[in-house]
Parts: structure tokens; sequence; C-alpha cells
């Protein structure tokens, strides 16, 4: 069924699909209608679940990492001041290897106060054991969502996924999406089981006091489970398309395969880099994009073996990693180790600031320049 | 011997579910509050336990003493994290396991105090012990605000003792109008698991205001636990009461209270104070017994 749905509404019907039973979540600007539709939702009994008032977005966290562990499906969303506030528990979550799902609306951190669109409050959560997947438009949100808990809640994988859209490009944007009907959603999705949980009949203790002994090879699996999820998530893509037609991978090249001007980046601004690239090659310019949808697990070789032909990469990060450069950058460059290709950072959009195609197309502009530096600030007024 | 056998009434439920295999230190209150717990309880019970001493004291992965399931949880997580259990269970149709959160004074009076009040004002279907040995003692006696006047801590040395008394944290719970909150003292585990038993029957947010001595913290003598624990109900410094459905209810009335100071003197982390200060703690004592007794006054079930 196609409705007209914004960022929000489709993250919130595609938790309504995946049959969460327990939501805990508290409002932030630009998350709150999510928290607004699933109160509806919720309450007019078109999803079974129990939602949680919760009075921080902390004790949001906390009381789904309870609720999983008692064997339940969980849902929350937040989106910066708010995600910080979690942070003690975004690692709790992923150490426990819960399997739960957060729609994360990329915000700045303030001060000054900003509600804008800024990769900074995801990012900052990288190192945490959560995977991570950044979306370009609504339906992707959607798909995204439900695609995450299998993804999530697979065996072999068993860790969080934040998913994020951008604040107000998507969170606050209509835009048409195919909603799956729920019988079709339901033999994608069974009923969540875990093999481990809070139960009387089987008691355990979970979180204990760990020691080097075993801390350790905790830490090692849940990087295997990271690498798992590298092959697992491809299989999970593919499924995905064959039952719902709609394909998607870790990462989407656009016009990649003899591009000479590669340019690397996430969220709405990759949809603007399309653009810019069908105006780029109008002009004669052989340039290309790359968008990465999933930063953890990190696809190295996936983005390595499509950026080592290029003449010139570009990467355009909406964030900065203070005292180094964009987050996106670093990574992409480590991938692209012993290769090369020349790679250059682009900061753009913090705090909301626009991102135009013309801005797209000044980058590869001065990529192409003799000596560019290594760290380009995009439209920063001096 | 004599030949006539003497029959002994046992006081408390015979079942054990915690197992001796603990990491408590010797003449733990909090050790003894557990076992007891889980007597009334029973093992259809789930723990939420946030950094206390008990994050220890059930024993080190892979081991675990209690005899239910355990989730540990973030300082201040307790009273969310069961929050999170109770929902599930109720939304998997689990109705007849009890969800209890089980902490510290530090992880209650202090860092955990949003959580709590959140999931009370909720009232969610869960009960909330705290096990207060007034000060933080599993990072090994710093002061928290359940911490006495006078008391001596590591972070309140005797040169400068702790000043001010300690949050009543019965009456900020009572203002969530919930519907039972109890005070309890290990001293007498008969009311505690009758308290316990009472409140596994109403639905919704349950607190318990368990007093719980450390000897490690107090600096008194394994041994001395249960004796100081009942002087501190015996000098009326905690007082056993309930608020039931907003009806105070005095459990135990002394009739011969003993002077505070016999309860004071018989802790290390009190030598150090001057006489004056035992007359002030003693009219501090005084003033808040004969405010709870104009509550039960008030709003008692003669009021």
């Amino acid at each position: 069924m196609k409705r007209v749905l914004t960022g929000n509404y489709a993250a919130a019907y595609g938790a309504t699909a995946a049959k969460v039973n327990v939501v805990a979540a508290y409002p932030i600007t630009p998350q709150t209608t999510i928290v607004e539709i699933l109160s509806e939702i919720v309450a007019n009994g078109e999803l079974n679940a129990e939602f949680i008032k919760v009075e921080s977005e902390h004790s949001a966290l906390a009381a789904c990492i309870g609720a999983q562990s008692a064997g339940a499906r969980t849902y929350t969303a937040t989106s910066s001041q708010g995600l910080a506030l979690m942070h003690e528990l975004i690692h709790w979550t992923a150490r426990a290897r819960l399997p739960i799902v957060m729609t994360n609306v990329n915000r700045a951190l303030g001060p000054g106060w900003s509600i804008w669109a800024d990769a900074t409050d995801s990012v900052s959560q990288r190192d945490t054991g959560w995977m991570q997947v950044y979306c370009e438009n609504n339906q992707e949100v959607y798909d995204t969502t439900l695609m995450a808990y299998k993804i999530s809640e697979h065996a072999d994988i068993l860790l969080p996924t934040l998913v994020n859209l951008d604040a107000f490009f998507l969170s606050h944007t209509s835009q048409v999406v195919d909603m799956i009907d729920q019988d079709r959603v339901d033999a994608f999705l069974p009923t969540y089981a875990p093999e481990y949980k809070l139960d009387i009949d089987n008691p355990r203790s979970f979180g204990s006091l760990t020691s080097p002994d075993h801390y350790y090879e905790f830490s090692y699996k849940m990087h295997k489970a990271h690498e798992a999820a590298k092959q697992i998530i491809p299989e999970v893509h593919a499924q995905f398309a064959k039952e719902f037609g709609r394909e998607y991978g870790m990462t989407e090249s656009y016009r990649c395969d003899d591009a000479e001007y590669l340019l690397v980046t996430y969220g709405t601004i990759a949809g603007t880099t399309m653009d810019a690239v069908d105006r780029m090659r109008d002009k004669g310019i052989k340039a290309g994009a790359l968008k990465i949808r999933y930063f953890r697990p990190f696809p190295s070789e996936e983005v390595r073996s499509i950026l080592k032909n290029a003449i010139k990469v570009g990467v355009i990060d909406r964030m900065i990693s203070f005292g180094h450069e964009g987050a996106f950058f670093t990574e992409t460059k480590a991938a692209m180790y012993g290769e090369t290709v020349p790679l250059y950072g682009f900061i753009a959009g913090l705090g909301g600031r626009d991102v135009s195609i013309k801005d797209i197309e000044s980058m590869v502009d001065k990529m192409q320049a003799e000596d560019p530096s290594n760290l380009i600030w995009i439209g920063v007024k001096e | 011997m004599s030949a006539e056998t003497k029959k002994v009434r046992l006081t408390l439920p015979e079942n054990e579910v915690m197992s001796p295999g603990h990491l408590a230190c010797q003449g733990c209150g909090a050790s003894m509050a557990m076992r007891y717990a889980l007597k009334a309880l029973g093992r259809k019970t789930i723990l939420s336990v946030p950094a206390c001493c008990w994050a220890v004291i059930d024993g080190p992965f892979p081991y675990s003493a209690v005899g239910v399931p355990l989730q540990q949880s973030a300082f201040e997580a307790a009273a969310a994290t069961a929050s999170g259990i109770t929902n599930a269970l109720k939304s998997l149709g689990k109705d007849d396991i009890t969800t209890l959160a089980w902490a510290g004074d530090g992880g209650t009076f202090d860092i955990g105090l949003q959580a709590l009040s959140g999931a009370v004002e909720r009232n969610e279907n869960m009960i909330y012990v705290v096990y207060d040995n007034e000060a933080y003692m599993n990072t090994g006696i710093q002061r928290s605000s359940s911490t006495p006047h006078g008391a001596w801590t590591t972070t309140t040395p005797v040169k400068h003792y702790r000043k001010g008394q300690k949050k009543n944290i019965m009456e900020i719970i009572v203002a969530h109008h919930i519907p039972y909150c109890a005070t309890a003292n290990i001293a007498y585990p008969e009311d505690f698991i009758k308290k316990l038993q009472k409140a596994k029957s109403i639905k919704g947010a349950k607190f318990i205001h368990l007093f719980a001595p450390c000897p490690t913290g107090w600096k008194h003598g394994p041994d001395k636990t249960v004796k100081i624990a009942r002087l501190a109900t015996e000098t009326n410094t905690f007082p056993i009461y309930e608020v039931e459905n907003g009806v105070y209810k005095i459990n135990k009335k002394i009739k011969n209270v003993k002077p505070v100071a016999e309860y004071l003197r018989a802790q290390g982390r009190f030598r150090h104070l001057p006489e004056d200060e035992l007359e002030y703690i003693q009219s501090m004592v005084n003033k808040s017994y004969k405010r709870l007794e104009k509550l039960e006054a008030a709003f008692g079930e003669s009021a």
C-alpha cells in the first residue's frame, strides 16, 4: 500500500510492521512525531505493544534493555542530545548483545541550540558496537527499519542497529512510501524468539562482574559478529529484494563504473550528489557517487573495490571530528590504504546548512585544482 | 537435652532460593536481605540490579547466587530496566512473575532517583527495594544523601564528618501516590517478608525502604549486624511503618525507646562525635518520629 509519509512516520510504521512488543521513548525535536504517531498506533490497537512513556532517553534505552532481555522485541527513537544522554546504555545494549533497533534523527548538538541536520550525534557512538545505517529517503527508512530487526536478531550477529535519517530533510519531509502487507512482513520477519533471555525456568545472571579472563573474549566475539554481519547483511538485502523488489547494499554506487571523480557521502547529501553527478556528466565530467549506507560494520573491501580506479576521490561529511577531519573521510582513507588514488575530505552542511548541487560541483572543481588541501570546508563565511 | 522435646515454630518460610556461595562481606545486611526477599517472593521473580554491592555479591560470570534471573543494569537505571522487564512480561502475557528492582541507597537516593521517580509515577507493576546501608559501600564507603548526620565516611572524614539529615526517601516516594510504600529492617525479617508478600499481591508500583547495616562501612563487628539494625528501630532512628494507598501505619511501636546514643556508640563511624552532637541527633530523631506520629494521626486508619 502506497502512502505519503514523512521520514519519521516511515520509521514508526517500520517499527509497527516489525510488531515490536515494547516501545520506550522520550520526545525530542525533530524525533517527536515518531513518539506521537506510535502513541496513536499503540492506543488504537494497530500495534499490540506496551508503550513506556519514560522520563528521559537514558531510561528509554534502559527500559528497552530490560524488555529485550525479558524476551520482547523493542523499539526506541531519539536524536542528538537524547542520543548523547543514552551513551552509557548504547554501550550497554551492544555489550549485552541485545538486537534493539533505534531510529536516530541526525541533529546537531548544542550549544548553540540547533535542531538541524548533522551527523555528529550518531558518529559519536561509533565505538559502541552498534551497527549504523544512514538513509537517503523515506522508503529507505521504512525498509531499513524492517531489515534492521532481521539483521540484528540473526543468531550470528545479535547486535543492535541505529537507523539514521537527517533532521527535517527526511524527518519532516513527505514522500511516497510503499508499505508492505503485514502477512508478507510476518513471513520475512518471524516472531522474536531469543535463545537467551530472563527465564525463571532457566535462571541466569546477565551482565555480571567479568574478569580479564572473559571480558577480552566478549569483545572479540562482538567484533566477530560485526564481521559476520558483513556477510549476512547482503543476504538479507537479497532476500528483501526478492520478496519486495527493492534493492539495497551496504553501499550504493551511482555512475561509478567509469567515473574519474568519485564523491563518497551518506544520508540526504547522497541524493543531491547523484543529481550533481548527472549535471557534471552532462558537462562531460566523468563524475560518480558512492553512498555509504553502513557505517558500522564499515564495508571497507566494497568501498575500496569501487574507488580504486578513480582519478580522485572526495568524501563529504556532515560532521567534523574536531582536530582531525570528517569521520567517513577517515574510514574511507583507511579502506584505501595501499592504493594510490588521492583522497580529499569535504566538510559541508553542519548544523543543517543547505548543501546544494552547486556546492557539490564546486567540490569536483576543487579536486581538479593542481594542489588541493586535504580537508576543504565548503561555504564557510570567513 | 530434656526428655520433653521443645517445639520451635519457624517464623520464616523454609524455602531457600538464594545459595550460600556469594561474595558478600561477613555480616553483610544486604545479603541477609536478599535471602529473605527471595524466601518471600519465590522463584517466579526477575531481578533488576544496578551498580551496587549486589552487582558483585551475586558472583562473577558465569556464577550466580540468587537462583532467579538477574539483569544487571547501569547505576542509575534499576527502575527503568525493571520497567522494561515488567512491560515485556505484560506484553508476552506472563502475569505470574514478579519484577523486583533491587538497589542500594546510592542508586536510589542519588543517581537513580530520576528513573525511580519516573517508574513509580507511571505506577509500573514492580517491587522496588532499596537496601539502605547509608553510603556508597561498593566503591568503599563514600557518603550518599542517605548518610546520616555525624557519620564518618571516606569522603566525610572525621574532621569534616557528614552534616545534615539523610534524605527522607519514603516521603519522596509517598508523594508519587503509589499503592504501597513501606520501611523494613533486616532485624525484623518476618515483617519484611510479610510486606514483600503484601507488595506482591498489589498491582502497580511498590516501594520498600529496607535498613541493612554494613559492618565494613559502619565499623562494627560482623556479629553485630542484627543487633545494630534492631537498635536503629528500638531508638526510633529507623521506624518501621507503611503507607498503603496514602494511609499511614506505624507497624512497630517501641514501648521502651532506647537512647540514640546506644545505637550510635555501637558503631565506629560515629566514634568521633562529641556529646553535644549525640544530643542534637537525639533531638532530630525525636522530631522526625513525632512527625511520623502526626502523619499517622492525620492519615492513619483511624483518621
